[in-house]
């Protein structure tokens, strides 16, 4: 007993001494941080501030070194001209080409706040699709790291509104109003004159087990111009990425399918025109199946032109 | 004795000596009629008592007007049917293996999953998602199905091995707990490679959750031989189940090889499960509720017992479906929520209202 008190003492103080060590260590590390943060060069034009999904993002200066983990905003960035400005991108961003020489293996599904930080970046950008964005933002934003969110377009819209924003935050307005207004003025081009007969239908399917989305997605409002009807709606599943059922596909007997699995999948329109029983259908007879882009097709970048005038293309053909 | 009651006698004696025999055939006819009650019902199709017509239609000789299109008999025949046939085939392969499993094990507990099938399966076919798909669709096999069977097979041959411990003694114990072992192993691989490879998650997800969806005739023909021959196997061991009842000393004592039938069964449960989950996903559940259910109602001779859950199980698995595809119309609801809200209540009415059979 008598031991015990005598030693208490001194283990205390040993941790204190310790404890206030580490103190001083930290003190010193973060005052040197601080002071080189002061240094970067600000250019003309900022401080920006942005309003994202996340919240207001403020960039005191151009940044330059961008940690990018969400696909569409790298293709976004490069479409700008911001290219240069990217440090490293999550492991999906596979487009456009020079991009695939700063993927990391990065999650943009499941982003380590420390693996990004390795990086130094001053400027992360991401999209919603993690369950935990809330959390790595509180996160970075803790760290004094800038983060824009750009969330799943729902609209085209939203499409301009994202790299709008991204040519402001990296100092490429001009560009990014320049490749919006080409986006609405050849989307608008695609649209003009092509309406699908009436009581034309259409199955997107996202995999082979007939996952498939409603009006009520990015994709489904980017065809609704052409006037099909999306043979997904009205499930009383409420979902919107519904899987279908066979036979409820070959009832609706779709005039037109767009293939979003080409490539996860492998399946081509060989492939469906062989599925059992589906001869039958409308866009199997009339060899109105669509291979698209799945890349393409589930990112909301400016590629977004490229897939609706494939299917304006068809929709022209349809009787 | 009057007239009358030498007959009441008479039905009685033939109905205790009888008995295995009404049973099975009373379950080959519900498993019989559920499958073109199965048939009969789709969100699309013609409507429902053209089926039946048509389908006697079909056989050979006789001649019924039904009245059907092409298209709606394409979408019975070629669509409908073959989720019906596989369902059943895997309905009655999980719950013939479960009851044969819960045999050996003597193990209420057990069901066919335990050994690593499910997971060495889905890690298999995890695997296969992630590699690049591109030109898969010209191989003469779709390799799905081969990855889920090779693995389920080679978790529970792990399993084996790693159970035989220091001594060359398999108990059972040892059996279940290396099974357990295995399992969590190789779920934490499949969760690795599924964290590196994310965009594959709703695809695995989509498996796991069972593929009846999109059955075809190629899937039934797939495992029909499996099925078949493992069934087979695991009913011609019945009679041998029932002795292990008693316990393996004793069962030795009347000459029973029990290392021998214990292997048997396991091997023949292992293949016909792998084999279906290779097609369905996995479906949980009917594996280990059905043998329960025929238990509670006719008692727990192995005898019994293994024929019906086949037939039990395989009806069972058909009338689930059914409400998978109608409710949600034109979506999916996964069989699995249904298997458990329809089999979970009816199961606890039973056990409530029933003596548990020893």
């Amino acid at each position: 007993m008598k031991l015990a008190k005598r030693h208490k003492p001194s283990a205390t103080r040993r941790l204190l001494v310790i404890l206030s060590a580490f103190v001083a260590l930290i003190v010193i590390a973060t005052g040197c941080s601080s002071s080189s943060s002061d240094s970067g060069s600000s250019s003309a034009g900022y401080p920006v501030t942005v309003t994202s999904g996340s919240g207001t993002v403020t960039l005191n200066a151009e940044p330059k070194s961008i940690v990018s983990l969400s696909p569409t905003a790298t293709e976004m960035l490069y479409a700008i001209g911001a290219g240069d400005q990217v440090k490293a991108t999550d492991s999906y961003s596979n487009y456009p080409e020079e991009a695939k020489a700063k993927m990391t293996s990065l999650s943009g599904l499941q982003p380590n706040v420390e693996a990004i930080t390795q990086y130094q970046p001053d400027l992360v950008v991401m999209s919603s699709d993690s369950g935990s964005v809330d959390t790595i933002v509180t996160q970075l934003k803790a760290l004094n790291v800038p983060v824009w969110v750009g969330p799943a377009a729902t609209s085209l819209d939203d499409v301009y509104a994202q790299i709008t924003q991204l040519g402001e935050l990296t100092n490429h307005k001009k560009q990014a109003d320049d490749v919006v207004s080409k986006m609405k003025k050849d989307i608008a081009a695609a649209y003009k004159d092509v309406k699908a007969p009436a009581n034309s239908t259409y199955y997107y399917e996202l995999d082979p087990t007939y996952y498939s989305v409603t009006s009520n997605t990015f994709i489904g409002a980017a065809l609704a111009p052409f006037g099909l009807t999306n043979i997904a709606d009205g499930s009383a599943s409420g979902s919107d990425y519904p899987q279908l059922n066979a036979e409820s596909i070959i009832k609706a007997n779709p005039s037109m399918i767009l293939l979003a699995d080409t490539i996860c999948c492998d399946v081509n329109a060989a492939a469906v025109s062989a599925r059992p029983g589906w001869n039958e259908i409308a866009a199997v007879k009339n060899n109105k199946i669509v291979p698209l882009n799945d890349d393409i097709a589930s990112r909301w970048g400016p590629r977004i032109v490229e897939l609706i005038q494939q299917v304006a293309a068809q929709v022209k053909g349809l009787k | 004795m009057t007239a009358s009651a030498t007959l009441r006698t008479r039905t009685g004696a033939f109905l205790r000596d009888h008995s295995f025999a009404l049973w099975v055939a009373a379950s080959v006819f519900v498993f019989l009629s559920v499958i073109v009650f199965g048939a009969m019902f789709g969100p699309a199709g013609p409507a429902w008592w053209r089926v039946p017509t048509e389908l006697v239609n079909r056989l050979p000789i006789v001649s019924a007007h039904s009245g059907m299109s092409s298209l709606d008999w394409n979408i019975v025949w070629e669509i409908r049917m073959p989720r019906v046939v596989l369902a059943a085939l895997v309905g009655g392969m999980l719950s013939l293996s479960g009851a044969s499993l819960q045999g050996v094990f003597r193990n209420p507990l057990v069901d066919p999953y335990l050994l690593g099938v499910a997971a060495g399966a889905g890690l298999g076919a995890t695997l296969v998602f992630t590699i690049n798909r591109s030109g898969t669709s010209s191989w003469p096999i779709d390799p799905l199905p081969l990855a889920a069977f090779a693995g389920g097979l080679l978790a529970v041959v792990a399993t084996y091995f790693l159970s035989t411990g220091g001594s060359n003694e398999r108990s059972g114990v040892k059996l279940v707990l290396a099974g357990v072992a295995i399992t969590s192993l190789v779920t934490a691989v499949q969760a690795f490679v599924l964290q590196r490879n994310s965009d594959v998650v709703r695809q695995v997800y989509s498996w796991i959750l069972g593929r009846l969806s999109t059955a075809n005739w190629s899937d039934v023909r797939l495992v029909l031989p499996y099925v078949v021959l493992s069934a087979a196997v695991l009913l011609l061991h019945a009679r041998l189940l029932d002795v292990m009842r008693i316990g393996d000393d004793e069962a030795s004592a009347l000459g029973t090889n029990v290392a021998r039938v214990r292997i048997t069964v396991i091997v023949a449960s292992t293949i016909g499960t792998a084999a279906v989950v290779a097609v369905s996903g996995l479906i949980g559940f009917v594996g280990i509720i059905v043998p329960h259910v025929i238990r509670l109602v006719t008692g727990a001779s192995y005898r019994r017992l293994l024929p019906l859950s086949f037939f039990i199980g395989g009806a069972f698995l058909i009338l689930c479906d059914i409400p998978g595809r109608i409710l949600d119309n034109p979506a999916e609801t996964p069989i699995g929520v249904v298997t458990a809200f329809l089999g979970a209540p009816f199961f606890l009415l039973l056990l409530r209202t029933r003596k548990v059979p020893a």
